[in-house]
């Protein structure tokens, strides 16, 4: 069935199976492939995408679902070749390895730093532990979302990426 | 793995889902939050024929507070529930037990009735709901009925919702301002299902403990009122004679079977720490 919805401030048409996931749609049908597929079953958080600002797991919603939403990728989080605040503060603390995980460490991260950029480390623990990581150990991941909330705090909120 | 095939309707009313569940024999599922159901959906748990999106039922996404008590539309996701400054004072405790609902991006879809309807044996809001004496409102084609959360759980992902029926709104008695309370929950990683969880509460009169509520999450087969612990608190004024009493007490009144998680005796010894926890948070006394 046909499902419109917007992308990374695209809109989108698509023709999908109602059994097709986000996460599905976004790699196979638009070919944003940043967005990753671990688990497949809702545990690793490395599908997570913004769907109307929140963090979702791709995984765990339909194609069909996303009808009239406005989805953004860690594609849709930078708008040229040059770094977020975000991604530099990643590439600075050593917050990735293999970089599987990163997409979705970066759009969750993303998500609570816009609306909560006075977050403490243990709030930043609790909100990264739905994305699994098997480099960093976590520590250096924590540290680059919590040294990147100065850049949230001058932006001011909003989640639109 | 990659979700069954299956057909989809997204109706925009209860009478809608009602009739397309009706119509195709048990074989339709509703489809809530998703983040049960689809996880079942991709291990073929669940191969539906049908599912029937409820996200465009506006009817289900309420959020009232009177004078009866708190109705939750089924609809309401966790993150409503987490951001309603009101209900941090009308329900403590029931924010008490979302905090512990799996993970963030979770929270933004997950909804109650997707959890009540889901009916996981280690799951927050089945426990809040016995523990609290929830009514759940369900509606199918025979009309509109009430059903205590007591009877509502039957089993590991089994409730008394026939086929052609759905939750529209789950019923919390009015809370007093002045209640005790605590929650306690133990899971081995932060956001996984609880190996054991207490909620519970109590009123106090002329510093007696009375009308106590215990209930158990994850130590049977469904949430359990843990009798034998109110009866341990309830006419006394909490000290540490009487929390070892209800601790001994809640870890008498279980049986629970080993699984790959823990052995049956561990899940025994773990729910009477967690009401020993739950009621010193509650009686605002220190851990010795």
């Amino acid at each position: 069935m046909p499902v419109k919805f917007e992308v990374n401030g695209k809109r989108v048409e698509v023709e999908v199976e109602p059994r097709l996931t986000l996460a599905d749609c976004l790699r196979h049908k638009l070919r944003l492939t940043g967005t990753h597929v671990g688990c497949e079953h809702g545990v690793c958080g490395a599908c997570t995408v913004l769907v109307d600002g929140a963090a979702v797991r791709s995984c765990l919603m339909l194609a069909v679902q996303a009808e009239g939403a406005k989805v953004v990728t860690v594609e849709g989080l930078s708008r040229d070749e040059g770094l977020t605040p975000l991604q530099a503060s990643f590439r600075k603390h050593h917050a990735l390895q293999c970089g599987f995980c990163t997409p979705g460490m970066i759009t969750t991260a993303h998500a609570l730093l816009s609306e909560e950029p006075n977050c403490d480390a243990d709030r930043v623990r609790e909100v990264l532990s739905g994305n699994l990581c098997r480099c960093t150990g976590y520590i250096s991941i924590v540290e680059a979302v919590l040294d990147a909330r100065t850049a949230y705090r001058r932006r001011g909120g909003g989640n639109g990426a | 793995m990659k979700l069954p095939p299956f057909d989809y309707a997204c109706p925009t009313s209860v009478s809608e889902v009602v009739a397309l569940l009706a119509a195709h024999d048990g074989e339709a599922k509703p489809l809530a939050g998703g983040q049960s159901l689809v996880p079942m959906l991709a291990f073929r748990v669940a191969l539906p024929s049908l599912l029937v999106d409820l996200r465009k039922v506006a009817e289900l996404r309420h959020i009232k507070i009177t004078n009866e008590g708190i109705a939750l539309g089924a609809m309401v996701r966790w993150r409503e529930i987490l951001d309603d400054a009101r209900l941090r004072t009308a329900h403590p405790l029931l924010i008490a037990a979302v905090a512990h609902v799996a993970h963030y991006q979770i929270r933004n879809r997950g909804t109650v009735g997707g959890s009540m309807a889901h009916a996981d044996p280690a799951a927050e809001l089945p426990g809040i709901a016995v523990t609290c004496e929830a009514k759940i409102a369900v509606t199918g084609k025979a009309g509109a009925r009430v059903i205590a959360a007591a009877d509502f759980f039957q089993g590991p992902l089994t409730t008394a919702l026939q086929s052609d029926e759905i939750i529209t709104e789950i019923r919390l008695p009015l809370w007093p301002a002045k209640r005790r309370f605590g929650f306690q929950e133990f899971a081995r990683r932060r956001g996984d299902f609880a190996m054991a969880a207490a909620a519970l509460f109590y009123d106090e009169d002329g510093g007696k403990a009375r009308n106590a509520h215990i209930g158990a999450i994850g130590v049977a087969d469904r949430p359990l009122r843990l009798k034998a612990a109110e009866d341990a608190i309830n006419g006394t004024s909490i000290d540490e004679a009487v929390i070892a009493k209800a601790e001994a007490a809640a870890s008498a009144s279980v049986d629970p079977a080993d699984d790959i998680h823990a052995s049956g005796a561990y899940r025994k010894a773990l729910i009477g720490v967690m009401v020993e926890r739950a009621l010193r948070d509650a009686a605002g006394l220190k851990t010795t």
